[in-house]
């Protein structure tokens, strides 16, 4: 019985599509033959798997029909690792085919053969691939060079044993401009995967071959052979003038690519030249830029990410076009909000009015991601543009007049920033004190409290105001609550007699009905420099100390990062605004890298909404096993990305390993300008620190919040790194916050 | 490079999947169909996930999507997904899901030519048509080894978007400089921006392989003729600013930035600015070009619109022509858009005809031939049903199209096309100018 199921199982089945489709295969009929095949390429695309048909397809490479012919290619290219036997039949075909007088079959059989990644085919493939190394026609040669690469990826030593790295190298002098281009595609590949081999190296004779096949080649091998020259440190002031010189009519092309490739080659050459000619490329560079604005809106994304980048690093080349990157309506909006960043970088004293006019629009969108990102810019661009001040001001104003709730709620947060460059505008606080009710997020009600607290001796019911606040102390959240407490006791510093019992109050709430360490901690600060009756002056100096000036809110990149950056532009790395090991994960995940990934994840949730985050870590001290579900499901979400697809497949697909290969890397990464609402400033700027990505704006956050900030992220870390480990909290972790108080108790 | 190109329909199915790396597998299908297609809060174009990067572009009714695995050249990645739209259109005119499933097989030799490994190969349409055709004729020319030699040598060579044996009887060249204006003006009547994004199509019929010249009246290009070209190249920048006002006067344009053909000699081009080349046979883009200044708009628009109450909108626009009166522009479209709600509408216009489209929330004014100088008004208002949560009504622009022969609003001439051939036989030239809206809006 047994035995008969099992033979039923591996018997061929009489019926279905697949025998069907093998009816087709072999009939005796040649257009029955073909109508099968591109059924058989129909089922794979549609992910039926077919590879049990491989002899039946196989029996029909002999053929002097080209296009059926490249379809049993494409078959045989698909399958040939689960039959790899099977495909030694197929040699003799395509070393045959490497012989036809056709030079397109040549070229087909060379490049097929190199697809088909079976270890024994690679044995067959060292003949065919000399001779057409060596071909008369130049199309096989330039298949066969990229052949080569092929070859070295499946089997490096075999490729370096027969000198084919010597032939390539060789072929960069070969006339013909494309083969020129692919040879240097494919050491550059080489090069990269393997830089031991040293396949590519530009010596002054192959730059001057590449830089006369940049003209000639298609726009493909332009881009290959720019990337190279981009990479290619100039061995003296004159070559790179040269290169320069050669690279620059690039840009007028009409590929985009070909374009942000010249711009590279220009600009990283540049450095080296005199500064009156680099004064002249970057003259030259900005119009094509302005181009790249106007074409697909993808292409147009990456390049406002690259000029983003080129204008940290030379801020003023483009200061004349504001108006090329003002936002159309139907503009997606990861373009739009990358053209707000661009135009606040290059705002300045002269165009400042038409950009303020423009903010003004689209903060009355009704995009409310958008919209805040509006509202920001202008509080960008007052704090940048002191001249302008007093009309962002002014237009804020407008703003909040119009009683929009989150258009409200940005500009307060946006107005607190102005109140630390600019403490002059008071005159505009009791508008700020109307709305003090519509403010629902914690952020706003934050700023709103920082700004009653650091005017409170102008403020004549600034009492009243932080008594409400004070009433409602323990439903706020954390960011809302350290405010709060700071507001009360610069405003009792400030005006004693007014806020004695508001102190008591807020005080007592913060330490003995807070679960919050850091609110708590920082009530028992003042507390105790309250208490401290021997020198009044003490205390005053250190809650009302000058805060360090702002110079900048707009994000920029540490230099560092940003040199790196600028030698990726136009890769993903420049869309990213990352380095590429950050996002380049190596397919298989250690334990290690797992961990760092889910610790990653969890800072990127905290930086979407860092007090909830911060909460929840300084929970993780009292009640530790809601934290540690927490990061168990995170876990479990993270597996789920590649894993629930890679399990349904599994069976089908063979020997894939199930969580592992491709997809398996969990971190997500998300294009910067599409990354939910924008994170406030003062929790993500330490969470940023963390990483160590982002650099630090620092100066924008108030100072009061910075220590305690850091500390909870800290926590954070502490905490994911714990739990990721175990599943459960660490005892050690759970002490951490307790012994830093005690720390700072001991202080006093 | 690219690992994969997959092509899906808007339901989510695979219907087309080629690897080029082995990195590439099937699995990475069902990963996009769940992180893209069906997930509503995707907004960005490129999406990494581990080590492998989705960078999708949505043409028509299907998405194409390149897979990478490194950091991968982005531009590069886009601009092929493009290549790709524009060969699928001029194989099939209409490159969608239907289009895509009916010629599967062609597609996929398609992919197989212009990737290899992962790299873009050459990307010629009408050289691809040569060896790829959508009818089974090519194996009778592919076959013949001294065919495909040629084809191949095409394919590579120097020249690869002309053929060498090219006969007309008649030679002629026709010369399209069409252009599209952009223009976005506040509701008060301030030009906030505009340009002009012009394009020069040539249609060429020649024999052999001619050597064209090509003359506009670029402000540049003039200039050249009385400064040395090698100093024009280092310190053309400073001097230009000057020149500026008079020139324009003088009925020169200036070209902020232009682009051409990979036929356009660049090096020539930038050296002394001369526009030379070798033509592919039949029609093709010669070059791209942007101009900001003196852009003359072809129409005025005045829109009053006053939101009265909750109920109702009323609109008054008015248009104005400001190009000569022996010239008219025809299929004159007005787009004024209508609140959310709205229920019903009521218009009159003094010149075509209006009409309201509920699904575009639209009131569309259409004017098939609009004269120079003349001035049209149109009055209308909208009657809004109460909804019961109010949005606030997001007031899109309102937006123009137009099509305007035998103008430029840039000003730009053809000054001259010579055509030099080793046969040396005369050819007939045309030129047309035409100027349409690119995107024409008004707050």
């Amino acid at each position: 019985m047994a035995m008969n199921k099992i033979r039923g199982a591996f018997a061929v089945p009489r019926k279905g599509e697949t025998f069907e489709l093998r009816a087709g295969l072999v009939s005796q009929y040649a257009y029955e033959r073909k109508e099968s095949i591109q059924k058989t390429i129909m089922a794979m695309t549609l992910g039926k798997d077919v590879s049990a048909l491989f002899p039946d397809v196989l029996k029909n490479i002999a053929t002097a029909d080209l296009e059926q012919k490249k379809l049993v290619y494409l078959y045989l290219m698909n399958y040939a690792k689960s039959h790899p036997d099977l495909c030694i039949l197929a040699v003799n075909t395509f070393v045959q085919d490497s012989e036809d007088p056709n030079p397109l079959i040549r070229a087909l059989a060379i490049r097929t053969m190199g697809c088909i990644r079976v270890e024994k085919m690679v044995d067959y493939m060292e003949e065919p691939l000399r001779k057409t190394l060596r071909d008369e026609s130049p199309y096989v040669r330039k298949t066969a060079a990229i052949c080569v690469a092929k070859l070295f990826d499946l089997n490096s030593s075999l490729c370096l044993e027969n000198g084919f790295l010597e032939m390539l190298q060789e072929m960069i002098g070969d006339p013909n401009p494309m083969v020129v281009a692919n040879s240097v595609t494919a050491l550059s590949e080489i090069h990269h995967t393997a830089p031991e081999t040293n396949a590519l190296q530009v010596t002054p004779n192959t730059l001057r071959k590449m830089l006369m096949a940049l003209n000639e080649c298609t726009e493909w091998g332009r881009v290959t052979i720019l990337s190279t020259l981009a990479e290619y440190r100039a061995a003296d002031i004159k070559e790179s003038e040269h290169i320069c010189e050669r690279v620059s009519p690039q840009f007028q092309h009409v590929n985009a690519s070909v374009v942000l490739a010249a711009v590279k080659v220009v600009f990283l050459h540049m450095k080296y030249v005199g500064p009156e000619l680099a004064k002249t490329y970057l003259k030259k560079m900005a119009p094509p830029l302005v181009t790249l604005v106007s074409s697909a809106p993808e292409v147009q994304y990456v390049a406002l990410r690259n000029i983003d980048l080129l204008l940290q690093k030379q801020p003023d080349i483009l200061n004349k076009e504001l108006r090329v990157f003002f936002c159309k309506y139907n503009d997606p909006p990861y373009v739009k909000f990358q053209k707000l960043e661009i135009m606040v970088r290059i705002a300045n004293d002269k165009n400042v009015d038409q950009l303020l006019a423009e903010l003004k629009e689209y903060a009355m969108e009704v995009d409310m991601d958008f919209v805040r990102r509006a509202v920001k810019a202008i509080g960008q661009v007052a704090i940048k543009i002191e001249s302008a001040s007093e009309k962002c001001v002014n237009t804020l104003l407008d703003l909040i007049n119009l009683k929009v709730n989150y258009v409200v709620q940005e500009a307060i947060v946006v107005i607190r920033d102005i109140f630390r460059k600019y403490p002059g505008y008071e005159g505009i606080i009791p508008t700020l004190c109307q709305c003090i009710d519509e403010l629902d997020e914690p952020n706003a009600r934050a700023a709103l409290i920082w700004i009653v607290g650091e005017y409170a001796e102008k403020i004549s019911n600034a009492g009243d105001i932080l008594g409400g606040f004070v009433d409602g102390f323990n439903e706020e959240f954390s960011q809302t609550q350290l405010q709060i407490l700071t507001a009360v006791v610069k405003l009792f510093l400030k005006r004693p007699e007014k806020a004695q019992g508001l102190v008591q109050r807020v005080l007592q709430a913060a330490t003995a009905e807070n679960d919050n360490p850091d609110v708590r901690d920082r009530a028992y600060i003042y507390w105790r420099l309250l208490s401290n009756t021997s020198d009044q002056d003490a205390t005053k100096s250190i809650v009302l100390s000058d805060k360090p000036p702002i110079v900048t809110t707009i994000s920029s990149l540490p230099p560092a990062l940003l040199e790196r950056l600028l030698q990726e532009l136009s890769t993903l790395s420049s869309v990213y605004h990352k380095p590429p090991e950050q996002f380049v994960g190596q397919g298989r995940f250690g334990a290690d890298a797992v961990q760092q990934a889910a610790i990653e994840e969890q800072l990127q949730n905290a930086r979407e909404n860092p007090l909830a985050a911060a909460a929840a870590a300084a929970v993780s001290g009292t009640t530790p096993p809601a934290q540690a579900q927490n990061n168990v499901e995170n876990l479990l979400d993270i597996d789920f990305d590649g894993g629930a697809p890679a399990s349904a497949h599994k069976n089908e697909s063979g020997g894939m390993s199930g969580l592992g290969g491709l997809a398996g890397t969990p971190v997500r990464v998300q294009s910067p300008a599409v990354g939910a609402p924008a994170p406030a400033p003062a929790g993500s700027n330490n969470l940023d620190d963390l990483l160590g990505v982002f650099g630090d704006s620092g100066p924008s956050q108030p100072s009061s919040s910075g220590a305690n900030g850091s500390g909870a992220a800290g926590d954070l870390m502490n905490g994911f790194s714990g739990l990721d480990l175990s599943g459960s909290t660490s005892p050690a972790n759970s002490n951490q916050p307790k012994k830093t108080n005690e720390d700072i108790l001991s202080l006093f | 490079m690219l690992s994969g190109i997959l092509i899906f329909n808007q339901k989510g199915e695979n219907l087309i999947f080629r690897a080029f790396r082995s990195d590439c597998r099937p699995r990475l299908a069902d990963i996009f169909r769940i992180q893209v297609i069906s997930n509503p809060q995707v907004r960005s174009p490129i999406l990494t996930l581990g080590s492998t990067t989705f960078s999708h572009v949505k043409h028509e009714n299907i998405y194409l999507v390149a897979v990478t695995k490194s950091n991968a050249n982005a531009a590069l990645v886009f601009e092929f997904l493009y290549r790709l739209i524009l060969l699928g259109k001029s194989y099939f005119t209409k490159f969608d899901e239907e289009a895509v499933k009916n010629n599967f097989v062609l597609i996929y030799e398609l992919l197989d030519e212009i990737l290899d490994f992962g790299y873009p190969q050459n990307t010629e349409t009408d050289t691809l048509k040569m060896y790829i055709t959508t009818e089974g004729v090519k194996s009778a020319i592919a076959n013949s080894p001294t065919d495909s030699s040629r084809i191949t040598m095409q394919a590579t060579g120097a020249l690869s978007w002309r053929r060498s044996d090219i006969k007309y009887r008649k030679n002629e060249a026709f010369v399209d400089v069409i252009e599209d204006v952009n223009l976005l003006m506040s509701a008060t009547g301030t030009v906030l921006r505009a340009d002009v994004n012009g394009q020069i199509v040539m249609r060429a019929y020649l024999s052999g392989t001619p050597e064209c010249k090509f003359g506009l009246n670029d402000r540049l290009l003039l200039d050249t003729s009385d400064t040395s070209g090698a100093s024009k190249s280092r310190g053309g920048g400073g001097t230009s600013g000057a020149g500026k006002t008079t020139r324009a006067a003088a009925g020169s344009v200036t070209l902020e930035d232009c682009q051409f053909h990979q036929c356009v000699k660049l090096g020539r081009f930038d050296a002394d600015r001369i526009i030379s080349f070798v033509p592919p046979d039949g029609e093709f883009e010669l070059m791209r070009y942007r101009a900001t200044e003196n852009v003359n708009l072809p129409f005025k628009v005045h829109p009053i619109v006053r939101e009265i109450g909750t109920t109702k909108v009323e609109y008054s626009v008015a248009i104005k022509a400001n190009y000569s009166a022996k010239l008219f522009a025809t299929n004159v479209v007005i787009r004024i858009p209508t609140p959310l709600n709205t229920a019903k509408t009521t218009e009159r216009t003094s010149q075509g005809r209006a009409k309201y489209e509920p699904e575009q929330n639209n009131i569309v004014w259409k004017i098939p031939r609009f004269s120079g100088q003349a001035e049209f008004v149109l009055n209308a208002e909208a009657t809004l049903t109460s909804m019961t949560h109010q949005k606030a009504w997001s007031r899109p622009p309102l937006s123009l199209s137009f099509s305007l022969l035998m103008f430029t609003s840039s000003g730009l001439l053809v000054r001259y096309l010579k055509v030099f051939e080793k046969g040396n036989y005369s050819s007939v030239k045309w030129v047309r100018y035409m100027t349409r809206a690119g995107s024409y809006e008004i707050r």
